[in-house]
């Protein structure tokens, strides 16, 4: 592979070049990036193989935060899992909450109430908002940016304001559950809620203000970390990540549970707008994109909640008995397609469950991308690919 | 880990030139710090947004926040656990470790003698508290947990009773309809 890029490019050919002009010779040398380092987002640990500023190899090293997630799932019931399924992706907790509670519906066919549906709609979208906030703000201070990122928390906030009103935690919160969600939303909620709305939507207009269109920001990220779209689907990338290389592919059109389909909301792709298509500035700006069209959901699923009384949860959620059967059910979580695969025995412990986290996959592409680019857009591309640790090793 | 890689998989793409001023930065810094300022001079936002926290203390929705947990006493100040293993049923990471004893009552036939919960191990899904059928046992708002060593985390049912008599004011035993939503923001912290 280095000989067809250093034919191509014979000014990637460092040694040659400096042996040209008489520069110091360079060693190959191995670098360790992480676990503790700032811009790796959580445990990750990358070995970096360089000559000089050029990355030659990029080897994701995880496990760090191994906890036997997977395990635990066939030891506890499958209401009692749904606390486990907050911390593998902590930062889009009712998403998984989500996936692994379809997941079971879907296997002992449990019926989902209306009012149940609308609500989990709009704390997934809601939690979306929030987990795109951080990616977004974390992002920017890779890239040497640090006020959108207090702003990012700022708004994040309040959004964690009203889950906690709600289920009466910030971080993990177990609030939806099979067969519904287990309370309620609080009085006032749609008014509160809509209020939020308006005050985050032009925020949006802000951040791109501040960051997205901030010149030193585009020099850093446009034209860096190019993933096409057959690269991407190739190595089975999904979420922001792979609508950032054009690919217009998301579960929630594709196959719309919750009533998905009964919302208008549009499916923002890369688009190549500062750069060569899929590079990180259009991964990074899929996503502000996405907080956009989330916005708009959450505002029709809240006057929908408003004309749907009725139950927020079955009563024989804590009680299902699962089939002898399996199922795979993916959704579309806040960072891709997030799976779960549930092989039931007859009774009410599952004998097998895996899940499919999209920031494992997504992350196997990093060597495939970081490689041959400089030291410095390592940050930029691991960034942009917006990988949460605790969903990798799970 | 080398990959065959075809010619055409690799794409090269040129800077875009830059005039003199977008080569300075400054421009761009520039509008960047306006948002800043403009947000930076703004009191009233900032108060609401910061929390100087051993100084101020953002009010916590106090009423269903999941934090540490506490054993009830009924009216009579008796433990209102009537030890039906529920909770230690319940919870999903195996935290709760109770001893039932024939009652002294007449009302019910079984007390805890001993009640132990992990609140290390505890994840703090309020699961115990949704499974118990006579709400004795009820995660309060206090989340400020600190201990020296791991013994003194287990909490037996002695602490947790004590932990009632802490928050008994905050949080009356069976919550009340919630309306309250969390401020952002500080308050001055009540000595
Ligand atoms: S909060 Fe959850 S983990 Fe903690 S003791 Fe109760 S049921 Fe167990
Ligand atoms: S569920 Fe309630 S009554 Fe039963 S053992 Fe637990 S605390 Fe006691």
């Amino acid at each position: 592979m280095a000989d067809t890029v250093l034919e191509s490019r014979p000014d990637l050919n460092l040694d040659v070049v400096r042996d040209e002009i008489g520069d110091v010779r360079t060693e190959e040398m191995l670098v360790n990036m992480g676990p503790q380092h700032p811009s790796t987002h959580g445990v990750l640990r990358i070995v970096l193989r360089t000559d000089g500023e050029m990355v030659l190899e990029a080897v994701p090293h995880i496990g760090y935060l191994h906890r036997c997630a997977e395990k635990i799932g066939e030891n506890v019931a499958p209401y009692q899992y749904i606390p486990y399924t907050d911390r593998m992706d902590y930062l889009a907790g009712m998403n998984n909450n989500l996936a692994f509670s379809l997941a079971i519906e879907a296997l002992t066919g449990l019926e989902v109430p209306k009012r149940a549906q609308v609500i989990r709609v709009i704390f997934a979208e809601m939690n979306r908002i929030a987990s795109h906030l951080v990616s977004m703000g974390a992002y920017g201070l890779d890239m040497g940016a640090f006020t959108p990122f207090l702003y990012a928390f700022r708004e994040r906030e309040r959004i964690l304001d009203l889950f906690e009103a709600s289920c009466g935690a910030r971080l993990t919160y177990s609030y939806i559950t099979i067969g519904g969600v287990t309370d309620d939303v609080p009085e006032r909620f749609i008014d509160v809620c809509r209020e939020y709305l308006d005050y985050f939507e032009p925020k949006i207009a802000e951040y791109n203000n501040l960051l997205s269109f901030n010149h030193i920001f585009v020099k850093r990220t446009a034209n860096v970390g190019i993933i096409s779209a057959e690269k991407a689907i190739n190595w089975g990338l999904s979420g922001p990540s792979l609508r950032g290389s054009g690919v217009k592919w998301d579960l929630r059109k594709v196959h719309p549970d919750c009533g998905y389909d009964e919302y208008d909301f549009d499916i923002p792709v890369g688009q190549g707008l500062k750069g060569q298509l899929g590079d990180c500035w259009d991964r990074y700006f899929v996503r502000i994109q996405e907080m956009q069209q989330s916005v708009r959901i959450v505002r029709q699923a809240l006057d929908k909640l408003a004309g749907t009384p009725g139950e927020y949860k079955h009563k024989s959620g804590k009680s299902v008995k699962l089939p002898k059967d399996e199922i795979y059910y993916e959704i579309e979580g806040a960072r891709g397609q997030l799976g779960f695969f549930i092989q039931g025995d007859g009774s009410q412990i599952p004998y097998r469950v895996k899940a499919r986290g999209p920031s494992y996959c997504n992350l196997s592409i990093t060597n495939e991308v970081v490689k041959d680019c400089l030291l410095a857009d390592v940050p930029a591309i691991i960034g942009s690919i917006d990988v949460v640790m605790g969903e990798v090793d799970r | 880990m080398s990959l065959d890689w075809k010619q055409t998989d690799i794409v090269f793409v040129d800077q875009p030139a830059l005039g003199a001023a977008e080569r300075l930065y400054l421009p761009q810094i520039w509008g960047g710090m306006k948002t800043t300022l403009r947000h930076m001079f703004k009191k009233a936002l900032r108060d609401r947004t910061v929390v100087q926290y051993p100084e101020q203390e953002r009010p916590l929705r106090v009423e269903i926040y999941r934090g540490v947990h506490r054993l009830n006493r009924d009216e009579d100040g008796r433990v209102a656990c009537v030890a039906c293993f529920m909770c230690e049923t319940a919870c999903p990471a195996h935290c709760i470790h109770i001893e039932g004893a024939e009652s002294p009552w007449a009302d019910r036939e079984k007390y805890p003698i001993k009640f132990d919960i992990d609140e290390l191990r505890c994840i703090y899904c309020g699961m115990c508290e949704e499974a118990c059928p006579v709400d004795a046992i009820e995660l309060t708002p206090e989340f400020k947990l600190v201990g020296k060593s791991r013994e003194e985390m287990i909490f037996d049912k002695e602490k947790l009773l004590m932990v009632y008599e802490q928050t008994k004011n905050l949080k009356p035993r069976k919550d009340p309809a919630i309306t309250g939503y969390p401020e952002t923001g500080h308050r001055d912290r009540v000595p």
